[in-house]
């Protein structure tokens, strides 16, 4: 395991979350059918890990992430938080989307206090929101409501209003797949920083395979629906990597050809 | 003229411009100005068929109006005429309109009284029965204002209610869906018949022919408040409470003006139709009232009062819109 050891600074205090799935089976109700959606998953993500989930579109790789969140309870096997059983949402565990989803009658400062303001810390830690606009680089947009917002700048409002929180374990669901091609690469880097900073444990999902290759000490490549674990790749190169590096063209091309795209390259 | 400078000189440097410049007035507003004259005219100078007794009092509001849209042609500071050159076309149509309407009635009769009767006829009523009219216009809101809001208030609650809980939803939605679509004066009858005075009666049936909109916008406006917002607010700790009164409520807010919206025009008809009725009092009465006495003047000049009094408060609704409702982007103005 690799965790923190290539971790510049991590910050003393907060502690990421570790993750345990135990023969995790999930479906939907469609009128009498079943669709299932995850098959006898097992997986467990150290504390301050960063773990990619990477597969094919609609596999269910959402699904996996609100059962972490709590927002949804698994249908067959156990999901836990530091070994503790998930039975609801809770604000160490949080959730980014890819649409910022941020409350368009609410600035940006009010919609970054939501969670202090929903667990009544407002007042005592309302400085915390200054310093969170500061940390992710929206210093001065306070006051600006979301549709004034580009999109990247309001999907760093959306990591904002969770980080405020200095959640354990932030679940991030292709945060990054709605941005053009340049704010996605910046925001890659943030995203980085700001995992190498905080602390949290970190579980991504994506289906860019070039962007769970930056990011991730763990890549968990999934099969399209019911999603299976088809394998698991360790990624030991140090950060900042650089896309052109060779090992990472090396795995790339594993990957790819795990997810049948071999022809592809 | 203006128009003519600033297309010939668009360039020309602030420095090099005269220190001080005789403004001239743009066509637009010398039309403006000519048309009131020439209304003012047609009033004082042609001879009415037979005397009213406001005619005069009339020539000198249009003689008014030519001069007070001179003056304010050169006197308006620069950055205040493009406003009045926008409406310079309503200004100069409003006057020929009256001098239309002036010609066919008192000059020469063509339209026949007493159905028709010239604007000085209507200027008449407003000198000499305002007493009446400002009495049956406060009557009118005392009815109104109190309906209103406790329909608006009742039906937001219910709304709420109806848009939260599923308990809720599962019963009253079919009662509102079964009985929303009777028309409130459909009550009428019975309103009356229970109610101990026809102001309670009155007050109820506008309060009722609001809340039935106002429930129904809240409701779908609540129920389709997208589901991430809620995930958003329950992964970050919010109780009940607060999904209700922070996350679904504001969210909604967009549908509940709308329902204010038509619940305000809803209002309006019942309104008139009690004061019709039952209640011997306000602008709706009045308008019986002046039918009986075949005095029509009476009638338009309450209609005229009737529009500015209704859309001066749909305006004021539209302005607490516009606040509350700051946060949208590309809202509708009224």
């Amino acid at each position: 395991m690799v965790t923190a050891t290539h971790k510049t600074a991590p910050e003393a205090g907060i502690t990421g979350i570790s993750v345990q799935l135990r023969n995790l089976s999930h479906w939907f109700d469609k009128g009498s059918e079943r669709l299932p959606v995850l098959d006898r998953i097992d997986l467990d993500v150290a504390a301050g890990e960063s773990v990619a989930l990477l597969g094919p579109s609609g596999c269910g790789k959402s699904t996996l992430l609100r059962l972490m969140a709590g927002l949804d309870a698994p249908r067959e096997g156990k999901v836990g938080a530091d070994k503790v059983r998930i039975i609801g949402p809770d604000p160490s565990r949080l959730l980014v989307f890819q649409d910022p989803t941020l409350y368009p009658w609410r600035t940006i400062r009010q919609n970054i206090a939501l969670g202090l303001e929903a667990r009544g810390l407002a007042c005592e830690h309302g400085h915390r929101v200054e310093a969170t606009l500061k940390q992710v680089g929206l210093e001065g947009f306070g006051t600006a409501l979301p549709h004034e917002l580009s999109g990247g700048m309001a999907q760093r409002a959306a990591l904002a209003r969770v980080l405020v929180n200095d959640p354990g374990l932030l679940l991030l669901d292709e945060p990054l797949g709605r941005l053009d091609a340049l704010t996605r690469l910046t925001m890659q880097a943030e995203l980085l920083r700001l995992w190498q900073d905080a602390g949290f444990t970190s579980i991504l999902v994506t289906h860019d395979v070039e962007e769970a290759l930056l990011l991730a000490q763990r890549i968990i490549i999934f099969s399209a629906r019911p999603a299976r674990i088809l394998q698991e790749i360790r990624v030991d190169a140090p950060y900042p990597r650089h896309r052109d590096a060779p090992e990472l063209q090396n795995l790339r091309r594993d990957i790819l050809e795990t997810l049948g795209h071999s022809h592809e390259l | 003229m203006n128009t003519m400078s600033t297309t010939f000189a668009p360039t020309e440097a602030p420095g090099t411009a005269p220190a001080f410049r005789l403004r001239t007035m743009s066509h637009t507003n010398l039309a403006a100005v000519a048309a009131w004259g020439g209304a003012a005219a047609v009033t004082a100078a042609w001879p009415d068929q037979t005397s009213w007794l406001r005619t005069s009092l009339l020539a000198i509001f249009e003689v008014l109006g030519a001069l007070s849209l001179a003056i304010a042609a050169f006197a308006l500071p620069a950055e205040r005429l493009p406003w009045l050159n926008r409406l310079a076309p309503w200004f100069t149509a409003l006057p020929i309109a009256l001098s239309v309407w002036e010609m066919l009635t008192a000059k020469t009769g063509l339209l026949p009284l007493p159905f028709f009767p010239p604007p000085q006829a209507i200027l008449e009523v407003y000198t000499d029965d305002n007493g009446r009219l400002a009495e049956s216009a406060a009557r009118s809101m005392i009815l109104l204002v109190p309906g209103y809001l406790a329909g608006a208030l009742t039906g937001f609650a219910i709304g709420v209610a109806v848009g939260w809980s599923r308990a809720v939803s599962y019963w009253g939605h079919p009662i509102l869906r079964f009985v929303g679509p009777l028309p409130a004066t459909a009550w009428l009858p019975i309103a009356f018949f229970f109610l101990p005075n026809s102001w309670s009666a009155s007050t109820f049936l506008i309060a009722l022919s609001t809340l039935f909109p106002v429930a129904v916008l809240t409701s779908s406006g609540i129920k389709s408040v997208s589901s991430s917002y809620y995930d958003i607010a329950r992964t970050l700790g919010a109780n009940e409470r607060f999904l209700v009164t922070r996350v679904a409520v504001p969210a909604a807010l967009p549908h509940v003006f709308v329902g204010l919206f038509m619940g305000l025009g809803a209002s309006f008809a019942v309104l008139i139709i009690a004061e019709m009725m039952g209640v011997k009092a306000g602008l709706g009465w009045y308008l019986q009232w002046a039918q009986g006495w075949a005095a029509y003047a009476n009638l338009y000049a309450d209609l005229v009062l009737m529009a500015l009094l209704f859309s001066a408060i749909i305006s004021l609704l539209f302005f607490v819109r516009d606040r509350v409702l700051a946060w949208q982007k590309g809202m509708v103005r009224w």
